[in-house]
């Protein structure tokens, strides 16, 4: 961690400093998590899109106070939850506890259980009745491909969509989203899970209508 | 039938992947997902279409931030700066 926090007393001071091109850029960088994020706690787009924009404020504000006890992305994420939380309420809108602090709790297929052959099938249990087929490569690199994809993660309800999009389109780690959402590790990996499974199981029958 | 208790069908192994590509599973089950990949076609097949979605999802383009979402807050920033 502690290029990371090399990185970020760099930036700190070019902040506080005033330099309006680091503060671009970081927003550049982070805007759009914001809004994913928000997105778990407020009910439009619009609305996270407010969300967002108040935090940046509350950045500015809490800059020169700011200790660097954790990651500069982490505080700003703590903010983005205390405006959420706040604006949810406002809004008359229940958190979300139960999709974020327990999400195993309604269970969910990664595949369709027709896809398998039945538990009790003497010779093989629990099998693949219809296997999946190997995709071609050339078909995952089109246009086409990345609508459908940003489609699929769109359809997703909002905890599953914050995790997939800051893991795998942004590439953060495991810990740093646990943090920024304020989850388990156990959790994380339940919605991670889910996401994944159901977009995985989007671009199929995509690329199967595709080849047909 | 032993064997068959001991052994992970294909419907439970597609619930694993996410634990497995995570490093979260315990080192017997890991032993058990990667003795099954080994042998199922099928599974192989759908830990790689799961990792295809994966690199895929990382190469799309982030949302951008609207031009006048920018501009508000280069001037919040202005105005803080003074």
């Amino acid at each position: 961690m502690a290029h990371v926090e090399a990185a970020d007393t760099q930036l700190l001071d070019a902040l506080r400093a005033g330099d309006e091109g680091a503060f671009a850029a970081l927003v550049r960088e982070q805007h759009a998590s914001l809004v994913r994020v928000a997105r778990i706690y407020v009910s439009t787009q619009s609305a996270a899109e407010e969300v967002a924009q108040e935090t940046w404020l509350g950045v500015l504000n809490g800059l020169e106070r700011f200790e660097g006890r954790s990651s500069l992305r982490t505080w700003i994420f703590s903010i983005l939850t205390n405006v959420a939380r706040t604006r949810a309420r406002r809004d008359g809108r229940t958190l979300p506890f139960s999709t974020l602090q327990d999400p195993a709790r309604v269970p969910e297929a990664a595949v369709d259980a027709d896809r398998f052959l039945d538990p009790e099938h003497p010779r093989w249990p629990g099998h693949w009745a219809i296997k999946p087929e190997p995709w071609p490569e050339d078909a995952l690199v089109t246009g086409e491909t990345r609508a459908l994809l940003a489609d699929a993660i769109e359809a997703l309800p909002a905890s599953q969509r914050a995790v997939i999009s800051l893991r795998d389109v942004e590439g953060w780690d495991s810990e740093e989203v646990c943090n920024a959402l304020g989850i388990s590790e156990t959790n994380h990996r339940v919605l991670l899970h889910r996401a994944r499974s159901k977009v995985r199981r989007a671009l199929e029958s995509y690329l199967q209508e595709a080849d047909t | 039938m032993t064997e068959h208790l001991e052994q992970l069908s294909c419907r439970e192994l597609v619930e694993l992947v996410t634990d497995y590509l995570e490093g979260a599973l315990p080192a017997g089950e890991q032993a058990r997902f990667e003795e099954h990949i080994a042998r199922c076609s099928g599974c192989k097949t759908y830990l790689e279409q799961i990792r295809q979605t994966m690199e895929t999802l990382g190469r799309l383009p982030e949302d951008g931030l609207t031009p006048e979402a920018e501009r508000a807050l280069l001037e919040a920033f202005r105005g803080w700066r003074s």
